[in-house]
């Protein structure tokens, strides 16, 4: 029992608020330090597509975010479901935290898909399976937000939410194979597939510092929107008056 | 950006804005939320 007792300690919200607290400025300042380095290498110095020529560079704004909208998917219904199964307050709390930050990278996914497809399809949108599933994603995250914001109580607003967010889940796969599964305008998979990746490295460095800087900056807005939500909960109790005395001084 | 700056520029663009977007409401919401804790009480 008592290798568990680490576990009860992280979830309860004031010590996760404090560890959060610690983890969040390192996130921020090391996700910026990559994004910069992926983006300005992407934009300017990385060599041209020998078809694409220059439209390429999209890939460092629409890849990132079209991963983070499904991972950060899976991440919030995961929560979903301990939040269901185990009734925890802070898996409640990063379901709601995740949403916005989501429906944001998959609003992002869509529109540079779109600037992406203008010139090199000819058309802004088709209702393919992967940009139709994709946009499915978007209504699931506004679902989410949606029914938090519609109910009074946050534990039934957290349970709807939740259950909302596992069945979702079963978009994702649909989302990620559907350039396997249909035939799509949208190209399969290239550069995360397992084995040789097919893009020359000075092309592939800074998009895989433009990944992990977003996931690593996805980390920090989710602690920093977990830990707003754990204070609004927890408005009152010991350890939130103690921190709003300390705020003052 | 030969011909496609338009495109290459407004996803960029967009990029910042949502990374702008993330980094600054849950800081503004943290401020809010201090000031109605603090008038509360």
């Amino acid at each position: 029992m008592s290798s568990w007792t680490w576990f009860h300690r992280l979830a309860s919200p004031p010590s996760f608020f404090r560890l959060a607290d610690r983890l969040a400025p390192w996130l921020g300042w090391i996700a910026l330090a990559l994004l910069a380095y992926g983006w300005i290498n992407g934009l300017f110095f990385a060599p041209e597509d020998y078809q694409q020529k220059d439209a390429y560079r999209i890939i460092y704004v629409h890849v990132p975010a079209a991963a983070l909208s499904l991972s950060l998917y899976v991440g919030m219904a995961v929560a979903g479901f301990v939040a269901l199964v185990w009734r925890m307050k802070l898996a409640e709390s990063a379901l709601i935290a995740i949403a916005p930050v989501g429906a944001s990278f998959t609003a992002l996914a869509l529109v540079t898909g779109m600037l992406w497809g203008k010139p090199m399809w000819g058309a802004y949108w088709v209702w393919d399976a992967r940009l139709t599933s994709e946009l499915v994603l978007l209504f699931l995250y506004f679902g989410v937000i949606g029914l938090w914001q519609a109910f009074e109580d946050p534990r039934a607003a957290a349970r709807a939410c939740a259950l909302l967010a596992v069945v979702g889940v079963i978009n994702v796969p649909i989302v990620k194979y559907s350039v396997d599964w249909w035939n799509s305008l949208h190209q399969g998979s290239t550069i995360l597939k397992m084995g040789k990746p097919s893009i020359t490295a000075a092309m592939a460095w800074p998009l895989f510092a433009s990944v992990i800087g977003s996931y690593l900056f996805a980390g920090y807005v989710i602690l920093r929107r977990l830990q707003n939500e754990l204070l609004q909960r927890e408005a009152g109790t010991a350890w939130v008056r103690e921190l709003m005395g300390k705020s003052r001084v | 950006m030969g011909g496609y700056g338009l495109y290459v520029w407004g996803s960029f663009g967009c990029g910042l804005a949502v990374l702008a977007w993330n980094a600054l409401s849950p800081r503004l919401a943290r401020r809010a939320l201090m000031r109605q804790m603090t008038e509360s009480e």
